[in-house]
């Protein structure tokens, strides 16, 4: 069944998978966001236990998300794995390196004979959440300005400056793309320690989270306006029916425009997450998470499906435009992305087990009692 | 193809041995420690005894210190195939990049989602779904492994594919082939089987520290008739399954079941060396012994090989010159074969970019005539294919050896075990405590067998390492490997410091 599907339409299946794993990527910087707020919201060790140890309980979601993330990347586009993290070398090492500190710091911080102490677990976590998010970021606004590679016929890149993807860094929009997400994760982070943590008589501290959620949002404003101010103005890549790639003016407010479901998901994403800071900063709901969760999937969506449809091609080279990435060039073949489409069958099924785990184990808040246990993180 | 630094290649191999060698520290422990838990846990949720739970979640509390750096060396070398391997990358992405993803979607997801509930769902879950979580994500962890090995069995014997002159890449033809490729179900199983043991030597190691020292001595005792059990079957497995891997090498990979087994010079009826010391300085094609000392088994390793006493097993100089009477070609022919094929490849790419069809039909056909031999193209001359002999030979003969011995070790716990004589057995306990230290070795020896034993090939016969890397300057390779040096040792360090801590406090300190 899937077998008879027109390749075209695999490409385009799969950008989308790839997409809807992205953005829950996006939803799930939560624990990252917690992360960075760590030294801010948490006064005393019983107050950073509880963050940390509610954190604790999903911090492997968002890390296995990343390496599905990437993994999807390698089997769908292979091109594209190749060609970013062989090209744009030291943000993707950098990206990494953030990850692996955030993997021990759980489980070391707080155990015995921990030699660098539990404050340089403290830090590695801030480092995940705010450099690793913002290089995240920055490489995610790639996508719009493009990058420095060209690649020769047998598709083997070379990379135009010797920064190997740093560079990506010291452009205003992806820098301001890295800065929105970093601050979007800080409003996810608080919304999800409103709805996990009990703060029976630590009024304060719950006060102090609700209100990081506004901050966090009111300082994420002006990038978010930047990045969509940019992303309306500026002339964007543009590929035709046979492959040939060329710049066009307002062409990521033309994709907006030629795809109204997608300008729809943005929107109603943008106005879900402020709605999710709304219920979390000013009244004593704490299902803010959800909206901010569903209004930041949407959000990604449509960063994701602008980036890559609508004849687009979703990792353009500055410096050789032909070299340009598309779906439709960097695909697996039509052979391995049908075999892949059977197995993403299994999709639902996962995404069932976590949502039945998750609520089972968050049926109850986090109590104080529950992070002075000797298991507590 | 363009100017190849082989500064920045050995950088990038010695990368990604770092890389992989300090995974593997942490990745068998998991694997085995893992069903350890739950075998653990399963006796605590039938007879309900709390010190099955106590110990239970001793063992559990090591595991999770164990599994946190695990899972932070994994999530580079699943990357470092893009930053350091860019070439392989594209060219076998539409292949390995599958079972990665199947490995994210099920296997780690199941491990993420359950790990969560095995530590922290003592008091928000029930018994049953609790021993539930830790059996998923026992089953997870190693599950996980069953996808990269398919993906490394594929590396060791392409299969179930088809190279594209177009795109220049390999392409998936056939799922089943590459996932119940012998090579793979082989490297799957033993690789699990083996960390088993791994996981109850670790067991048994700290186990009989405590025998020694009077402490938490009935937790001691029922943790290594568990471990015991469990790791005996898995040492009868792993050595019925290294021979089945053996045999699946002579056919597939002769130059490493050569290269291990230090033989030179084919030999009808040949013998496996049971202990040997390897001559130095020999080399390919000269007259000098191959070994200053050796005893053999005679005729062993044709049975092994061949499952055949008289039959004729392929030494290194046969597979370097040749060998007529038993039909093996030479290196430097398939060498000659593989420069026509790159330049029939190059040829056909020219002749489409120009448009003109028939050429490029007519360099098509001499590409295939050839493209078995696409990677012997790459080298530069016949002693390439050989792989470092010394570092082969010695690994495998230290994992053999050590594999007897666990298996020894296994029988005499499980032995005095029944008796009820364990906690008298001073001089076992003594022999104990190094063997978690010993089956490390044994299993690192293990993938120095398999992994620098197919050197110089990066995809047996069709792409060598030095092609398979991205265009990046050695310093920058050079630069991330002693980032990656200093903080995989500090983590090291942090966890074994952890480890010792948690050890010394047993299980009342949990």
């Amino acid at each position: 069944m899937i077998g008879s599907l027109d390749l075209e339409i695999l490409q385009q299946l799969w950008w989308i998978l790839v997409s809807v794993v992205g953005a829950l990527f996006l939803f799930l910087t939560f624990v990252q966001g917690g992360q960075s707020l760590l030294w801010q919201i948490a006064k005393d060790e019983t107050e950073k236990s509880l963050v940390i140890n509610s954190l604790g309980m999903k911090w492997e979601l968002t890390f296995t998300t990343l390496v599905l993330f990437g993994g999807a990347l390698f089997a769908a586009f292979p091109k594209f794995y190749a060609t970013s993290f062989g090209g744009a070398y030291w943000v993707w090492v950098l990206i990494l390196f953030t990850f692996i500190f955030q993997a021990v710091s759980y489980e070391f911080r707080k155990k015995p004979g921990n030699i660098f102490g539990a404050k340089t677990y403290e830090l590695f976590l801030f480092i995940n959440g705010s450099v690793g998010i913002l290089l995240i970021g920055a490489a995610v606004g790639t996508f719009f300005t493009g990058s420095n590679f060209y690649l020769d016929d047998f598709n083997r890149v070379s990379w135009a400056t010797p920064y190997r993807g740093l560079e990506a860094a010291f452009s205003l929009f992806n820098l301001s793309m890295g800065l929105f997400l970093v601050f979007n994760a800080r409003v996810l982070g608080s919304m999800y320690l409103v709805n996990n943590i009990d703060f029976g008589g630590m009024p304060e501290f719950e006060a102090r989270v609700r209100k990081s959620c506004l901050t966090s949002l009111l300082c994420a404003l002006p990038f978010l306006l930047y990045v969509l101010g940019g992303l309306l103005l500026m002339d964007g890549f543009q590929v035709n029916e046979i492959g040939q790639v060329s710049m066009e003016a307002n062409k990521y407010l033309g994709n907006l425009l030629a795809m109204p479901v997608v300008l729809g998901l943005l929107l109603v994403g943008l106005v879900l997450v402020v709605f999710g800071v709304y219920k979390t900063a000013f009244s004593q709901s704490t299902k803010g998470i959800w909206f901010g969760g569903l209004g930041t999937v949407l959000v990604g969506l449509a960063i994701f499906f602008t980036a890559a449809f609508n004849g687009t091609p979703f990792y353009p080279s500055k410096v050789d435009l032909q070299s340009s990435l598309s779906i439709y060039n960097a695909s697996s073949s039509h052979f391995t992305l049908t075999a892949m489409t059977y197995v993403a069958m299994g999709i639902p099924f996962v995404l069932g087990y976590i949502a039945y785990v998750w609520r089972l184990m968050n049926a109850r808040q986090l109590t104080v009692s529950d992070v002075t246990d000797k298991k507590a993180y | 193809m363009g100017e190849i630094d082989l500064v920045m290649v050995n950088w990038a191999r010695a990368q990604f041995a770092l890389t992989a060698m300090y995974h593997w520290i942490f990745v068998p422990l998991t694997l085995g420690l893992s069903f350890l838990c739950a075998f653990f846990e399963t006796l605590y949720v039938r007879t309900g005894k709390e010190e099955w739970k106590s110990i239970t979640k001793f063992w559990m509390t090591l595991f999770g210190i164990n599994f946190a750096i695990g899972v932070a060396t994994g999530i580079i070398l699943e990357f470092e195939f893009g930053t350091n391997w860019s070439n392989y990358s594209w060219m076998v992405g539409d292949i390995f990049g599958a079972p990665l993803a199947i490995e994210g979607i099920f296997a780690f997801f199941l491990e993420a989602t359950f790990f969560a509930v095995m530590f922290f769902g003592w008091d928000r879950v029930s018994k049953r779904f609790h021993l539930f979580s830790t059996w998923m994500v026992a089953v997870g962890s190693n599950l996980s492994a069953l996808w990269i090995l398919v993906a490394n069995g594929w590396m060791q014997f392409p299969t179930g594919m088809a190279f594209n002159p177009d795109t220049a890449r390999f392409e998936m033809q056939n799922f089943w082939e590459v996932l119940f490729s012998p090579v793979a179900i082989s490297k799957f199983t033993h690789t699990t089987s083996s960390s088993f043991i791994v996981g109850s030597m670790f067991v048994i190691t700290i186990s009989s520290f405590y025998l020694l020292k009077k402490r938490h001595v009935e937790m001691a005792k029922k943790s290594i008739l568990v471990a015991s059990v469990f790791g005996l079957i898995s040492t009868v497995y792993v050595a019925f399954n290294g021979d089945e891997s053996a045999y699946t090498n002579a056919s597939t990979q002769p130059m490493k079941l050569a290269a291990y087994e230090g033989l030179w010079d084919g030999e009808q009826n040949a013998g496996i060396v049971a202990l040997g010391l390897l001559n130095r300085d020999k080399q390919p094609g000269d007259d000098l012994e191959a070994f200053s000392f050796e005893m053999k088994i005679p005729g062993v390793l044709s049975l092994l090989a061949n499952r055949e006493f008289d039959s004729f097993v392929p030494g290194i100089n046969d597979l370097v010159y040749g060998n007529e009477e038993h039909g093996i070609m030479s290196t430097a022919e398939k060498m000659e074969r593989g420069k026509l094929a790159i330049t029939d490849l190059k040829a056909y790419k020219d002749a489409r970019k120009a448009m003109d069809d028939v050429a490029a039909e007519a360099a098509l056909g001499k590409f295939n005539a050839n493209q078995d031999f696409l990677g012997y193209g790459y080298l530069e001359k016949p002693e390439d294919v050989v792989p470092p002999v010394p570092l082969t030979f010695y690994s495998f003969h230290t994992m053999v050896f050590l594999g007897t011995l666990f298996g020894l070790i296994f029988v005499l716990n499980l032995y005095f075990s029944m008796k009820g004589t364990l906690e008298d057995k001073r001089w076992l306990q003594l022999a104990g405590v190094p063997m978690f230290f010993l089956a490390m070795i044994a299993s690192q020896s293990g993938w120095i067998v398999a992994e620098v034993g197919r050197q110089p090939w990066a995809i047996q016969d069709l792409l060598p390492v030095h092609v398979a890397t991205t265009n990046i300057s050695a310093g920058n390779v050079q630069t991330t490997f002693f980032m990656f040096l200093t903080v995989f040792t500090a983590l090291l360090i942090a966890e074994v410091t952890i480890m010792l801590k948690q050890i010394k406090k047993g299980p009342e300190g949990i």
